[in-house]
């Protein structure tokens, strides 16, 4: 080996070389980066592309729901595209997503020089993006739930369990990042919230999957070998859909929370009120996977009786729906109070990522409503639309959210500034396409129209007879015109994302938005190794204190 | 600074890992595996009920091999504790020691998967004629599966410790702690799937 080696990450071609060469060794040098501010932005860039794709095929869905003599999609394909729509939505775009910005930002903002285990988290994103290549060709080919192709069956199964294990490898790379590279002085408690939700994401993501990926080998040698004990293809929905549903998806979505509950201090330029308690907040959150793992959503809770039989109805309700709701709650009013702190010493600074961040707060919320709701037998909601509406709340809400990252760290990933006339725009149609998607669909679901996770062409037949009923189709167009305009908004901020990235953007400083933590110390973009000499971190909000303290000189 | 120049210059070191991060990142692994293992045994646990419910036997005409079993139970645990000596020569510098931990635990891993193979074979169990195979064969499968990257991690531990990062006894207590998970995670599989009739 020379001195003058060069690495992958840094290698961008010499000054003969031909555009050609250059194109390959840049290339080359994201196939195999270690860097994990690039191994987030594939994430995030796959996720991105995904959700667009996602609603594009729930807007089709719902022509196909709210005119069932539609002949846009073919009958017997019906089954497998309800999947693909789920699968995309959850394994292809909110997972990813979050744990995009998780890999991307999480290091930056610990003041480590690195992710732990880099080339395991890279390898991570190979294996879900292969995982999730095959499930979707299996789907393609007659397999997924109730498929008819044995052979397209199984490797839909496989394709699942690959998606498992990458994205297991991936969560497994930022906790131990949170927990062990940490810049010195740095202790738990000064830990950024983004940082934190980053973690008790990635701790529920590690206690969920496994349990899913533990299914999914016995569903595996079940279908392939004897069909005897899971009820073949159309069983596996029983054992697998808890994962492409509520409350499992707002684990995924943690990493959006603590976004949000970082940008609010950002905005009204004060501290975070009590810190440890919206810590206490996002982990409470957490308590969802625990829910999701023992499938504890489904609870005796009948109003009409009192005594013995309602506790042991209302309590396990209250801990495995309540509680994370109840976290959410907290995040929320802590919130509120950081404002009324900041709104005392001076205006607020009203940016896009703060306006994404929260509307995305106020769509987990109502996803979280729901999903208590749904939980209690006596409204009779399970089967119904009310689970879609919950889980897409929670969905689009945390792309929501994850978009106002990506914009929020635009200057570390990319250098540039996502101009905020152009974006906020974005916000707000983003939400109102996920409230007019959503919203529907919660009243399609007390108005008992059939929903959920379809296991063969029957409950197909029953999802899609919404249209039939007189006055009841309204949701469904509604719905439709939701979903058309959560696509135009991924699709727009792609677009808006690219013309930006490759050279129309403003070059950013290094702390455009008066970011607080630490990682608005080191230039934009932010270096390879994020950081040339790591300083000893004194508090939760070592820029603020700068500040301060130049405000004070 | 010319291009030319750039390029020639050498880039920034990779940062050293932190300490522990082996140690911390194994435990996470078997949070995961933990999870798993639960997870798998709760199904079987699920359908065992049902069959037994509905008056079938469970598992169904197979003799379960109970000392190959047993020696399987003894293999892990013994295991634990010629991984903990690996981590207690290693501090101590005494390479010789560490070495001979090792590959005992390797030797050891390799005796466990012998007798799950030998269980195999004696037991004869049909994946495809009953509903006992499939749930048979999936989670003994998946905990031989956690024993073969036991395995590896073993040679891994092996080659860093041995390759002049003795002092370094942080992939050494990660390793000890991986077998640790196996012996917990293999007893339960040992109480579930080979003594409860």
């Amino acid at each position: 080996m020379t001195t003058i080696d060069t690495r992958a990450d840094t290698a961008v071609g010499s000054d003969g070389s031909s555009a050609l060469v250059s194109f390959f060794a840049g290339a080359a040098s994201w196939v195999v980066t270690i860097d994990h501010k690039r191994i987030g932005r594939m994430y995030l860039g796959a996720g991105l592309l995904v959700l667009a794709a996602a609603s594009v095929v729930g807007l089709v869905l719902g022509l196909e729901r709210a005119d069932e003599s539609s002949a846009l999609l073919d009958a017997d394909a019906l089954l497998q595209v309800f999947q693909v729509y789920r699968v995309a939505l959850v394994f292809g775009a909110v997972i990813p997503l979050a744990l995009g910005l998780s890999i991307a930002i999480a290091p930056l903002q610990l003041g480590a020089r690195a992710i732990a285990f880099p080339r395991l988290a890279l390898t991570g994103f190979y294996a879900w993006l292969g995982g999730f290549v095959l499930t979707m060709s299996a789907l393609a080919a007659n397999g997924g739930i109730g498929g008819g192709d044995a052979d397209a069956v199984d490797l839909f199964l496989a394709g699942h369990g690959l998606m498992i294990v990458g994205l297991l490898a991936s969560a497994g790379c930022v906790a131990t990042s949170v927990l062990t590279t940490r810049a010195p002085g740095m202790t738990m408690r000064r830990v950024p919230l983004f940082a934190w939700s980053a973690l008790v994401g990635a701790l529920g993501m590690l206690l969920a999957l496994p349990v899913l990926f533990g299914a999914i080998v016995y569903l595996f040698l079940d279908h392939r070998y004897a069909q005897l004990n899971f009820g073949g293809s159309e069983g596996i929905a029983a054992w697998i859909g808890w994962a492409f549903s509520v409350p499992a998806v707002a684990v995924f979505a943690l990493p959006a929370i603590g976004f949000a509950a970082e940008t609010i201090p950002v905005t009204f330029k004060a501290r975070p009120a009590v810190r440890g308690v919206a810590f206490a907040g996002i982990a409470l959150v957490g308590v969802t996977a625990l829910a999701a793992v023992t499938q504890q959503f489904v609870h005796a809770v009948t109003f009409d009786t009192s005594g013995q039989e309602f506790l042991e109805g209302v309590v396990p309700m209250l801990i495995f729906t309540g509680l994370p709701l109840l976290g959410l709650l907290i995040v929320m009013a802590l919130g509120a109070l950081t404002a009324k702190n900041g709104l005392a010493g001076g205006r607020p600074r009203i940016s896009a990522p703060f306006v994404f961040g929260f509307l995305g707060l106020g769509m987990i919320a109502v996803g979280l409503v729901g999903n208590l709701l749904q939980s209690i037998t006596d409204l009779e909601l399970l089967g119904t639309t009310f689970d879609e509406g919950a889980t897409l709340y929670i969905v689009d809400g945390a792309a929501l959210a994850v978009m106002g990252g990506v914009v929020f760290w635009a200057p570390k990933l990319w250098g540039r500034v996502l101009p905020d006339k152009r974006v906020l725009p974005l916000a707000l149609l983003g939400v109102l396409g996920t409230i007019l998607a959503a919203l529907p669909l919660y009243i399609a679901g007390f108005l008992d129209q059939a929903g959920g996770l379809p296991a063969n062409d029957a409950d197909v037949a029953s999802i899609l007879s919404i249209g039939d009923v007189e006055g009841e189709a309204i949701w469904s167009i509604l719905s439709l015109v939701g979903h058309g305009l959560v696509a135009l908004t991924i699709l727009a901020f792609v677009g808006l994302m690219f013309a930006t990235f490759t050279g129309s953007g403003e070059p950013a400083d290094d702390n455009p938005y008066g970011g607080h933590t630490i990682e608005w110390s080191t230039p934009s973009p932010a270096p390879t190794y994020n950081y040339e000499h790591v300083a000893t971190v004194a508090s939760p909000t070592p820029q603020l204190d700068l500040t301060h303290e130049g405000s004070q000189s | 600074m010319s291009t030319a120049t750039g390029q020639l210059a050498l880039p920034p070191a990779a940062p050293p890992a932190p300490r522990r991060q082996v140690f911390i990142g194994t435990a996470l692994a078997c949070v995961a595996g933990t999870m798993l293992i639960g997870g798998m045994l709760s199904i079987w646990v699920l359908l065992r009920e049902r069959v037994v419910d509905s008056g079938g036997r469970f598992p169904v005409d197979y003799i379960i091999p109970e000392v190959a079993s047993n020696v399987m139970l003894m293999t892990v645990w013994a295991l634990c504790l010629f991984a903990q000596w690996a981590v207690y020569a290693g501090a101590r510098g005494d390479r010789a020691h560490t070495a001979l931990a090792l590959a005992v635990s390797g030797l050891l891993a390799i005796a466990f998967i012998n007798a799950q193979a030998f269980v195999y074979v004696d037991m004869g169990v049909e994946i495809n004629e009953t509903y006992y195979g499939v749930l048979f064969y999936a989670i003994t499968g998946a905990m031989l599966a956690l024993v073969i990257a036991g395995l590896v991690y073993s040679t891994v531990a092996a080659f860093r410790a041995l390759g002049g990062r003795l002092g370094e006894t942080g992939i050494l207590s990660a390793h000890a702690l991986y077998w640790y998970f196996i012996a917990i995670a293999y007893s339960a599989v040992w109480f579930v799937v080979y003594v409860t009739k």
